[in-house]
């Protein structure tokens, strides 16, 4: 007897597919070639945003997935007990600010295109925002406030979300590493070849977060996922000082960018350790992991900007992960194209925690045709929509490649 | 002098001669010796504790002794979470124990 479904990555969108599919039947193994939730999932902020997202696909998955993200930490919390650390949910809310006139107008457009969209998004007078958050700078003009933004602690969430799988019959295997696909006599997928042996399946769901372009080019397969850089923060303890998830008016613009030169922009959010987690960057370096000085300085003058009083505030350490970016901006989340059996989660960039249990759902309910949640079109998350369609005809080597001049 | 300070005569390093300093911890004075960090002086005195945690009450003072763990946390002069460890002392400095 075959495992019904590989999924490979015990990241968190990897752990929220592995539980979905087993809360729902299904017999799930769960491979990650290093520790559970050790890469990209434990080197952000855990992140669970609204405010960040235009109208569209991923917006009206976020939206979904904000409200799974509640229900989600109570199911969890109840089912592995007092014992087990809290995933620490917190609905703290988001608050933009802006300093600048025209900043402030391009913000207020863009929320009310969120509004329409379903979002609650509050305009806010500097006054306003000043109220939610005492220790703002004077040059604050206003902003928007977004109630519906979360936080949690993405490390625990994930070990959550692998406990709950383990507990409805998964195996989580981590120091395995997939080398190849399996493949019966036809040629079918029918598991993978790992550094541990076959582990066959009659499903193999790829999320392996931004090392997902290496893991499907091992499975004869292609997505154009890449790894983008981002470095945070963590101050000493400032208990109380920083209430919501704050950032400046060019995160939405550095999120949406395409660039490969550094992008930084200010988010501060405080932990119920007390400590502040200052982003954001991004950077295009491939799987460099080298950390740069001036990136922690531009991140931290950013914040200082926001806050004040964050200039007399210890920086303690610093960190840096690999966001799964792609060029389209938008998930990849269904069955592969070309090859019966795989499927990709994978491609959430910075919103993988957030979008983790909505895709979790969303992978189960296509995988074993159980209740799909409403509010959610797959197709626009699909492994051959037009955008990659095009991307893979030019990834594909031309004729005259490698011909002589 | 309490077993925690080396005597100078003892050092392999041989110093030169001390030039004593005083820091004022929580009001009190403290008596140290120029080149040493706050830990020093504190440990020096004989404390071996001068943070409690804010969750817990838990005692801290050094644990790496090399600025990574922020364990010996101490307010100097009016700045909060200075590493003690990596702090040199200054004659006249104000120290206050931190809670968290």
């Amino acid at each position: 007897m075959g495992t019904d479904v590989v999924v490979v990555g015990a990241g968190i969108v990897g752990a929220a597919c592995a539980r979905a599919l087993a809360v729902a039947g299904a017999s799930v193994t769960v491979l990650d070639r290093g520790a559970a939730a050790s890469a990209t999932s434990a080197h952000g902020e855990g992140n669970v945003l609204v405010s960040d997202k235009g109208p569209g696909p991923e917006l009206d998955l976020a939206l979904v997935s904000v409200r799974r993200w509640a229900t989600l930490a109570a199911e969890l919390a109840d089912e592995l007990g007092p014992r087990f650390p809290s995933v620490e949910h917190e609905p703290k809310g988001g608050l933009v600010v802006v300093a600048g006139h025209q900043a402030l107008a391009g913000l207020r457009a863009f929320a009310a295109g969120q509004r329409a969209a379903g979002v609650e998004a509050l305009a806010v007078t500097g006054d306003d925002a000043r109220a939610l958050e005492p220790d703002l700078a004077p040059a604050v003009l206003g902003g928007v406030h977004y109630p519906q933004d979360a936080q949690v602690q993405p490390v625990v969430a994930t070990e959550a979300l692998l406990a709950s799988a383990r507990g409805h019959g998964a195996v989580v295997r981590t120091g395995v590493e997939v080398t190849g696909a399996l493949r019966g006599t036809d040629g079918r997928l029918t598991g993978v070849t790992t550094t541990s042996g076959a582990v066959p399946g009659g499903a193999v769901v790829v999320a392996a977060g931004p090392w997902s372009g290496e893991v499907a080019r091992r499975l004869g397969a292609w997505v154009p996922v890449r790894p983008r850089r981002g470095t945070v923060l963590v101050t000493t303890p400032v208990p109380g000082r920083v209430r919501h998830k704050v950032y400046d008016g060019d995160y939405f613009a550095a999120t949406q960018s395409a660039g490969a030169e550094l992008q930084t922009s200010a988010v501060i959010e405080s932990t119920p350790a007390g400590t502040l987690l200052v982003g954001s960057s991004r950077e295009q370096v491939g799987f460099d992991d080298r950390p740069r000085a001036d990136v922690v300085a531009q991140m931290a003058r950013r914040a200082v900007a926001v806050f004040p009083f964050l200039a007399q505030v210890p920086v303690m350490r610093t960190y840096l992960g690999f966001r799964p970016y792609m060029p389209d901006h938008l998930p990849v989340i269904g069955p592969d194209a070309e090859q019966p059996g795989l499927w990709f989660a994978t491609g959430h960039e910075g919103a993988g925690v957030g979008l983790a249990p909505a895709t979790g759902d969303l992978v189960a309910s296509m995988l074993l045709g159980a209740a799909a949640a409403p509010g959610v079109d797959p197709r626009a998350f699909a492994t051959d929509r037009p955008t990659l369609r095009a991307l893979r005809a030019d990834a594909r080597p031309h004729p005259t490649e490698g011909a002589p001049a | 002098m309490t077993s925690l300070r080396m005597p100078p005569g003892a050092d392999p390093a041989r110093p030169g001669p001390d030039r004593p300093l005083t820091v004022w911890v929580d009001g009190e004075p403290v008596t140290g010796t120029a080149g040493q960090t706050l830990a020093g002086v504190l440990l020096g005195a004989g404390h071996r504790v001068w943070r409690t945690t804010r969750g817990d009450a838990a005692p801290r003072g050094v644990f790496c002794g090399i600025g990574v763990c922020f364990d010996c946390l101490v307010e100097v002069n009016g700045l909060r979470d200075v590493r003690a460890c990596l702090r040199r002392a200054q004659d006249g400095d104000v120290v206050v124990r931190q809670v968290s």
